[in-house]
């Protein structure tokens, strides 16, 4: 037995424990499209259709089929990577989120750093110093956080930075008129503006980001705080700290080397959660600053009932979602050696 | 866990002296049940008591900022928004409230049954969850919206199934705990019936974790439903609603007439403030060890 096998077993078990999960969410979106009150080709026809064309519809879709059958051949569809047409685009709405993706996981992904870079340290101080100012602030922001609606925030921010003191770009889009897009590799702008060592869009796109991605990282900022001080504080309680203490190690060692990175765990799990949050806020922030991502996609869509576009991006969130925490489990197990040990 | 409901009679005092304890201690949470009380006062009397009539248009006093005679303003089409803002509240604490409501209930029957008898019907639930909690929630509201049709009613129902995960979950482990407690089975000993035993015997004691669920819950059931709101379902204009005025407020927010968004917003932000430091405060007083 090769001494790395355990582990190994433990994460091919936790990827094939997301695989009844992927199916389950398959069944809800087919459900959704399909079997709910309200007929779906008067939907997918289109507000101007007429009764002969909603019926083409009907057959085209094989809507008149037995719901089993149509469950198969959604799911074929889905292999195929196919999640129908977008009505208002005239593309494969698979196409058009491929294309505004980018987008959203630049603006997500930023502002989840910023979160994590801004809650982890202040939770770590805020445990470190109970009853002090500092524990207090993370308090206050903790509850204040969650309280925040983040289409307000966003609108607060704009009007601060934009229209008071004028140091903000125009809430529009990823980068202004008077920039060209970057080269198409990654389709995160911050990143192809750098490969093209063209430091002057870099710096366009960057402004543009500021703003929703401080708005997002607001409203995530407060969980992964939460969890960062209540973490630290048990883990600071624990009798090996006791033992480390007495044993006659220097603070900084004590903090870091022991606690952190046992508080790390938890915390590591709590991304999870709140990238979900994150992933639904992102549509209100996208909204707010008109953020070509797939958020103010799916908004644009629901607005004209383009009913497909939705029903997509309500897939592929999910399974994005489902993807992530799969990543999290699994570097959970990489930070974590006794996973993989145990009975899980 | 503080058994509080099984033995009122025996320390009656006990209970109120530790609420009593614990408010003093933190005198934070006694502010949130005052704007509690507040809350609940404007959405009662808000529409009798208001200045102006909130769906009345007067194109002459259009897009005046806060003043004596409107202390938030007028909107675009010269509506008060002040009053506006107060007769919301009636709305968007209804749709939190009966959302939460209803998944409180069918969240308590299914985490009862699955925790009680456990076996398949327990794995099925917990996959059925685990499915739900799968979706990005907000965007699974979404989702069902587009798909139930764009009615208020149906901004309850996906804010009711997004919740009621939470409550299921709970319920479940609060009951599979008791199941086979030495009370219980007394009960069941005494000759109550399985249903009896469960609803009389064993889920009052789910009841206060529940409570600080249903409070936090609360919170999030508004912002989900102004969320909603915000980008266009659910509730349409002219209604007076929070999200929906952010919504419209927020075209007139780069020419400067900041009064439109800001108020509803603001007050959409205190509502869920008041409920989040409630749920915290409940929280105290029902477990104080899981405080953080």
């Amino acid at each position: 037995m090769l001494s790395s096998a355990p582990r190994l077993r433990a994460i091919l078990l936790r990827m094939a424990q997301s695989v009844p999960v992927v199916v389950g969410v398959v069944v809800i979106s087919f459900l959704l499209t399909r079997a709910l009150p309200g007929d779906p080709a008067v939907y997918f026809a289109g507000v101007t259709a007429d009764a002969e064309s909603i019926e083409q519809t009907r057959v085209a879709m094989g809507l008149d089929r037995p719901l089993l059958q149509q469950f198969f051949s959604y799911v074929g569809d889905l292999l195929q990577g196919d999640l129908g047409q977008s009505l208002s685009s005239g593309r494969s709405v698979a196409e058009d989120l491929a294309k505004r993706l980018p987008a959203s996981l630049e603006l997500t992904l930023t502002a989840l750093l910023l979160a994590i870079a801004i809650a982890v340290p202040l939770g770590v101080l805020a445990a470190t110093r109970p009853g002090t100012s500092v524990d207090h602030l993370c308090r206050v922001i903790v509850t204040a956080g969650v309280s925040l609606p983040t289409f307000f925030t966003g609108i607060l921010l704009i009007y601060i930075f934009y229209y008071l003191l004028g140091i903000a770009p125009s809430p529009l889009g990823r980068l202004d008129f008077i920039y060209l897009d970057p080269d198409h590799v990654t389709g995160f702008y911050l990143i192809d503006a750098a490969l093209m060592g063209d430091w002057e869009t870099w710096r366009g796109a960057a402004k543009q980001l500021i703003l929703p991605a401080s708005t997002l990282a607001l409203f995530t900022l407060a969980p992964v705080a939460r969890m960062t001080r209540a973490a630290m504080l048990t883990a600071l309680s624990s009798d090996f700290i006791r033992t480390a203490r007495a044993a006659g190690l220097s603070n900084p060692t004590i903090l870091y080397r022991y606690a952190f990175r046992n508080a790390l765990l938890p915390v590591v799990t709590t991304l999870g959660m709140v990238f979900s949050f994150a992933l639904g806020a992102n549509v209100l922030v996208e909204k707010v600053f008109a953020w070509p991502g797939i958020g103010s996609y799916a908004v644009e869509a629901l607005v004209v009932s383009d009913y497909a576009a939705v029903q997509g991006f309500v897939l592929a969130m999910a399974l994005l979602f489902v993807a992530l925490n799969l990543v999290i489990d699994l570097l959970y197990t990489a930070i974590d050696p006794r996973i993989g040990f145990s009975s899980r | 866990m503080t058994e509080i409901s099984q033995h009122p009679v025996a320390k009656p005092r006990g209970n109120f002296d530790h609420i009593l304890y614990v408010l003093r201690g933190n005198p934070v949470t006694l502010i949130a049940f005052g704007m509690f009380a507040l809350l609940i006062f404007s959405a009662v009397f808000g529409p009798a008591l208001v200045p102006y009539d909130p769906l009345a248009t007067n194109a002459t006093n259009a897009l005046q900022p806060p003043s004596a005679a409107h202390w938030f303003g007028t909107d675009n089409v010269g509506r008060d928004v002040f009053s506006r803002v107060i007769v919301a509240t009636r709305l968007d604490l209804s749709i939190s409230v009966a959302a939460v409501a209803l998944s409180f209930v069918v969240g308590s029957i299914l985490g009862c049954i699955a925790g009680y008898w456990g076996g398949w019907l327990d794995i099925i639930l917990n996959r059925f969850l685990d499915t739900i909690m799968a979706f990005p929630l907000f965007v699974l509201a979404m989702g069902i919206v587009a798909a139930l049709g764009n009615t208020i009613e149906n901004i309850i129902y996906a804010t009711a199934i997004i919740n009621m995960p939470f409550y299921a979950r709970l319920v479940r482990a609060e009951v599979n705990i008791r199941r086979d407690a030495g009370f219980a089975r007394a009960a069941k000993l005494a000759g109550n019936s399985d249903l009896r035993v469960l609803a009389f015997h064993i889920f009052p004691n789910a009841l206060p974790p529940m409570m600080v669920q249903v409070s936090l819950n609360l919170g999030w059931a508004i912002l989900n439903a102004a969320g909603l709101s915000f980008i266009g379902l659910g509730v349409s204009p002219p209604t007076a609603e929070w999200g929906i005025m952010v919504a419209e407020g927020a075209n007139f927010i780069v020419s400067g007439e900041w009064w439109l968004a800001v108020f509803p917003g603001l007050w959409l932000m205190i509502a869920v403030f008041t409920f989040n430091l409630l749920g915290d405060g409940l929280r105290d007083i029902v477990d104080p060890r899981k405080r953080t």
